[in-house]
This record gives structure tokens, C-alpha cells and sequence, in this order.
């Protein structure tokens, strides 16, 4: 009598018919590997490079290739030291440059600005991230470089006594200001994390602070700077991530010469900039060569994006209200809000 | 607390400051604030001096026909007839919005399923992983890989479509990252509610969750596009450049990153205006979807 009632016996009453739940499984199914697929897309991606990389890495051994200090493409010797010094002291630079600045912009806008001009002050910071990267490098060729290089000029010939700082001749593409440009480049993403970071201290520590008589600058100093420590430390790690692969601006900016420059006022090269300048015209080991700077280039970034992440999440997790959404939201800062 | 201690001091004005802020702290505090007053001027400097020079520059360039011809290649004899950067503007156009329709509705996808599904699995903590490691590849690394896959691998040349395919890997970890911090913010409670009235899954996601989400999602995917847009180290081996306009994406195809790049490189005073004036339209285009996207996040009801 009961089983009748029901239309196929195995089945709870309120079970849906396995018709019914097929749209289901295939939802969850396919989104499963679309999700895989990006896992495999990069491992997948990994291996091609490597392979490509192969023969240059076979000529000149991956010690010899990565810190031989002789790029020359006609006599066929790749060694990639200058480049990779190139996106090192650039990198370099944009950090030591761009971290103050962006900190400081950060501090304001969240301990001192008046809050009406919070919200402007932040637009503008991140409207810097929507320049695009040729453009930089279209501005910096033609108006910074040029303005700049009297002042380059001075300041080479006051430190003429410092080894690979002064003395020599300023050309107008040079290390130091493609680091100054990245700077530039890397401000909002620094300057927004910071921010996100700084927002987290609870007012309790800071009112503790200006309540035992602390002055402004002693509470940013005692109760949040120490508090943003290591996520300040990993937007700045982000930011040197950005630096690191940063292409064409640099590729504009740095002058393209395939040598280590004798100072910071000389023409060099770097990683990426190689790549963009050289691939269209490589063949053979030439372009191997080039797919394994592709590929320093993207073990570079991994790792130093690898411990940024680390450091942000940690910063959020632990010290941030200890909610998944603090965490996530510091997470889409780095990822969307000044992805330029 | 000096304002308490000179009602308890009276007229005793000696009093005063055994309580205020030492001379020596005061000073540190406001050098410590100067300071911090003129990084963040420091840092609004470039903007205001990209403005400018933009704006002085690329309004220089912009005529009628700047925007309606293609470029000639003509870059020599002095620059007569260089053409203007049609072609540039639509290859941008049609590689940013196929690099669009791949991007967003994977990206949307994969965020469903981190959010509805893989939750905090190990798999789906290693799906979050590599899409941080994604954000981290430059773009130059992407363009690379495209090549060797569609280039190499299929032993044919540049094309339009495998542009759009380089840009929306770089799409792909923006995309995802904003649209799950969106669902996130989804009440449990409208889900909880939907499969309490009998929804199976698949209808609570599409028709309660995706357009909850709706506003959010458009955010994080214009500012995607936006930075696609900007992007000129992947094109230049996937869809190179070309002069003509080319409505078909199976082949070679300019866009304005690439237009200015090369433009910038050359040494005719005319061409170097010509890449100020693709400059200058290339911002308005990412400016105006920036602006876009923050009208539609202000609205919207979630964040």
C-alpha cells in the first residue's frame, strides 16, 4: 500500500529523482574541472618552458647561463648576469624609492588626513594604476629622463668618490631611473595594502596609546606600524614581484644595452626587457635563450611572490579582527582594486 | 588633559606644563608628521605630471582623422602621412572584448565553484594557490607561453585570438579573486532559505547567487578588462602588429599598446605625437572603465 504511493521504492519521500539531480552533478562537475584545469594549465605551462629552455640551458650549463656575465647574441654566448642584475638593482631601486612614499601616503590617509579627503586622496593614488605600463614609458623617455638627467649629472659628480654610484657620464636611458619609474608603478599597490593593513588596528590600541599621552606620531609609532609590520613588508614584496616582471616601460627606459652597467647611471638591460626587445628577430639557441630568461623571470617572481602572500595573509590572519573576510578582502586588494 | 589640569591648577600657569607635551616631543611629532605630509605629496606628484603631459601632448595629436585612418607606416621623409590609429583602437577593442568572453565566464566559474563547492578543501586551497601564482607571472611570461603553445605548437604565426588568449590568462586571476570575494559576501542565509524551499543546488546558483553577486562581479571584471586593456608585453608574439584594420581575429592585428610601443621607439617627431595621442585615448578608455566600475560598486548592495 505504502510503496505504491511512492513512485520508485529505493527512494526517500523527499529525495529528488535521480533526473532531477542530474543538472546538479554536472554543474558541480564541470566547475570541479574548469578548477582543475587551472592547475594543469600551469604545471602544463611550466613544462613547455622548461622544455623550450632546454638547449641554451644544454649549451651553457644553468649556472653558467644564469650568472655568466656575457650576453652576446652574434657570437652565440648567453650568459644572463647582466639582465638579471638589470631587474635586480631596478627592482632594487623601486623599492627603496617607492616603500617610503607609499607608507607614508598610507599613513596619512588613514591616521592624519581629515576624513573628507580620505576618499579622494585614495582615487587619486590608484588612478596611478590605471596608467598603463607603455605609457610610463612613453612619459619617462621623453619628459622625466630628459628633465632629470642635469640633476643625474650633479649628483654623479658630487659622489664621484662612491664606487658604482658616481663619476661616470649620465645617459638619459639608465638603471636609475627606470628604478624610479617602477617606483612610480608600484606606489598603489603598496600604498593600498598598507592601507588595507592599517585599517585593521583596532582603536582600542591606538585610543590606549593617545590616552597615556602619546602624540600623534608616538601612537603611529607604538600601535600601528608595529601592528602592519609584516603586511606592510608583504605589499612591499608584491610590489617587488610587480617590479621584477614590469616589461615595457623598463624595455623603454633602461636603454637596452647588453652589458652590466659600470654605474647606477649607465644603460643596461634586464630579464624581461630582453625578451620583449629580441624575441621577434631570435632564432635557434638565441630563442631558447630568451625562453630561459623567461623562465629566471617566472622562478623570480614565484618565490618573491610566494612569501609576499605569506606575509599578508599571515598579517591579516593573525592580527587583522581574525575574520576570513579581513583576510579576503586584503587578498582582493593585492589582486583586483590596483591590478594595473 | 591640559585643559583638565589648568581647571585644577587655577591660575597657576607653572602647573601647566607639568602635564603638556614636552618641547622636544612636540618637535618630533611634527617633523615626524611634515614628513609623512610630504611623501604623500611626493606621491601625487607623477600623477599630476602624467596628466599634464598627457592631456598637453595627446590633445596635440587628436583630430578627425587622427581616429579614422590606419597608420600608413610611413615614417620617414620628415612624417608627412603617418596616418592616424584606427586599426589600433579596434584591434584593442576586438582582442580585449574575445580576451573578455574567455576570461570572465571561467573566471566567474571557478569562483563559484571555490565558493559552493571546494570551500576549504585541500584542493581548493591549491586552486587559490595557483591562481596567487598567476597574479604573480609577468605578463611578458604569458605572451611566452602562448607563443610556444600556439605559435610553436601549431607551427602557424601571429594571430588576433591568441592576443585575447594571453590576455585573459592575465584576466583569469583578477577575475576570480574579485568574484569570490563577492560571493563571500553572499548572506548563507538567502542560500540556506532557497534549498529550504526545495531549490536544488544549480537554481539557488543561478538564481539567487550569481545575480545577488551581480554588481560586485562587474567591478572586479571591468577593472580586469581594464588592465587587459593596458597590456603590451603579451601581444607583441601573439597578435604582433599590423597596419591595416582587420575585422578578422585569425589574423596579424594592431592595438594601441603596440602602436605606442613602436611609435615611441622611432625617431620622427610626428610619430612620437602620434604615440602621445594613442596615449592619451588609451587612458580615457581604461579611466572611463575604472570609472564605470566603481559607479557599479557603489551601488551595489553587498561590499
Amino acid at each position: 500500500m505504502e510503496a505504491a504511493s511512492i513512485p520508485s521504492g529505493d527512494r526517500a519521500p523527499l529525495a529528488r529523482s535521480p533526473l532531477a539531480r542530474l543538472p546538479d552533478r554536472a554543474l558541480k562537475l564541470g566547475l570541479t574541472v574548469l578548477a582543475a584545469l587551472i592547475l594543469a594549465l600551469i604545471v602544463y605551462f611550466f613544462i613547455r618552458l622548461v622544455g623550450q629552455a632546454r638547449p641554451a640551458f644544454a649549451k651553457e650549463g644553468v649556472l653558467g647561463f644564469v650568472f655568466g656575465n656575457d650576453w652576446n647574441v652574434s657570437a652565440e654566448h648567453f650568459g644572463a648576469l647582466p639582465l638579471l642584475v638589470g631587474t635586480l638593482i631596478t627592482s632594487a631601486l623601486a623599492l627603496l624609492i617607492g616603500v617610503p612614499v607609499a607608507v607614508a601616503s598610507a599613513i596619512y590617509a588613514t591616521e592624519l588626513c581629515p576624513l573628507r579627503l580620505r576618499a579622494p586622496l585614495t582615487l587619486l593614488v590608484e588612478l596611478l594604476a590605471a596608467v598603463p605600463s607603455v605609457v610610463y614609458g612613453l612619459w619617462g623617455i621623453f619628459f622625466l629622463a630628459p628633465k632629470l638627467q642635469g640633476a643625474e649629472q650633479w649628483v654623479a659628480d658630487r659622489l664621484s668618490f662612491v664606487p658604482f654610484i658616481g663619476g661616470g657620464l649620465v645617459t638619459i636611458p639608465n638603471y636609475f631611473i627606470t628604478g624610479l619609474i617602477l617606483a612610480i608603478m608600484i606606489l598603489p599597490i603598496v600604498s593600498a595594502i598598507s592601507r588595507e593593513v592599517m585599517s585593521t588596528v583596532p582603536a582600542d590600541h591606538k585610543e590606549a596609546a593617545l590616552g597615556l599621552g602619546a602624540t600623534r606620531w608616538e601612537m603611529i609609532r607604538i600601535a600601528v606600524l608595529p601592528y602592519c609590520r609584516s603586511g606592510i613588508v608583504g605589499g612591499a614584496m608584491l610590489g617587488l614581484g610587480r617590479a621584477i616582471g614590469e616589461t615595457i616601460a623598463v624595455t623603454i627606459l633602461i636603454g637596452d644595452a647588453p652589458k652590466l652597467g659600470e654605474h647606477l647611471f649607465a644603460q643596461g638591460y634586464s630579464l624581461a626587457a630582453v625578451i620583449a626587445n629580441e624575441f621577434g628577430e631570435a632564432q635557434g639557441v638565441h630563442r631558447s635563450a630568451l625562453f630561459a630568461a623567461g623562465l629566471v623571470l617566472f622562478v623570480l617572481t614565484l618565490l618573491v611572490n610566494g612569501v609576499a602572500r605569506m606575509l599578508v595573509i599571515r598579517a591579516a590572519r593573525t592580527k587583522g579582527s581574525g575574520s576570513a573576510r579581513s583576510e579576503s578582502t586584503t587578498d582582493s586588494i593585492a589582486g583586483t582594486a590596483v591590478g594595473a | 588633559m591640559s585643559t583638565h589640569s589648568a581647571s585644577a591648577a587655577g591660575p597657576e600657569l607653572g602647573q601647566l606644563t607639568r602635564f603638556a607635551v614636552s618641547p622636544a616631543r612636540r618637535r618630533k611629532d611634527r617633523f615626524a608628521r611634515g614628513t609623512i605630509l610630504a611623501g604623500t605629496v611626493i606621491a601625487l606628484i607623477p600623477l599630476v605630471l602624467i596628466v599634464y603631459y598627457l592631456l598637453r601632448k595627446g590633445l596635440g595629436a587628436w583630430s578627425t582623422s587622427f581616429f579614422t585612418t590606419d597608420p600608413t607606416g610611413n615614417t620617414f621623409f620628415g612624417g608627412s602621412n603617418i596616418g592616424g590609429i584606427k586599426s589600433a583602437i579596434l584591434g584593442t577593442i576586438e582582442i580585449v572584448a574575445l580576451a573578455s568572453a574567455i576570461a570572465v565566464p571561467v573566471g566567474i566559474g571557478v569562483a563559484v565553484w571555490l565558493v559552493e563547492y571546494g570551500k576549504n578543501s585541500w584542493f581548493a586551497q591549491a586552486v587559490r594557490f595557483f591562481v596567487d601564482v598567476l597574479t604573480g607571472v609577468p605578463s611578458i611570461v604569458f605572451g611566452l607561453f602562448v607563443y610556444i603553445v600556439l605559435v610553436v605548437g601549431t607551427g602557424s604565426t601571429y594571430a588576433g585570438y591568441k592576443g585575447s588568449i594571453a590576455l585573459s590568462l592575465l584576466m583569469l586571476p583578477v577575475v576570480i579573486r574579485s568574484a569570490e570575494v563577492i560571493l563571500l559576501l553572499v548572506p548563507g542565509a538567502l542560500r540556506e532559505s532557497a534549498l529550504a524551499l526545495g531549490a536544488p543546488r544549480w537554481r539557488v546558483i543561478f538564481n539567487i547567487v550569481l545575480p545577488t553577486a551581480l554588481p560586485g562581479m562587474i567591478t572586479g571584471v571591468l577593472l580586469a578588462v581594464a588592465r587587459a586593456a593596458g597590456e603590451t608585453a603579451p601581444l607583441l608574439f601573439t597578435a604582433a602588429a599590423t597596419l591595416k584594420t582587420n575585422f578578422n581575429l585569425g589574423g596579424f592585428m594592431n592595438s594601441l599598446p603596440v602602436q605606442i610601443y613602436k611609435d615611441v621607439t622611432s625617431p620622427t617627431t610626428a610619430v612620437v605625437n602620434r604615440a602621445w595621442g594613442a596615449a592619451l585615448t588609451l587612458v580615457v578608455m581604461i579611466l572611463l572603465l575604472n570609472l564605470i566600475a566603481r559607479l557599479i560598486a557603489r551601488r551595489s548592495r553587498l561590499a
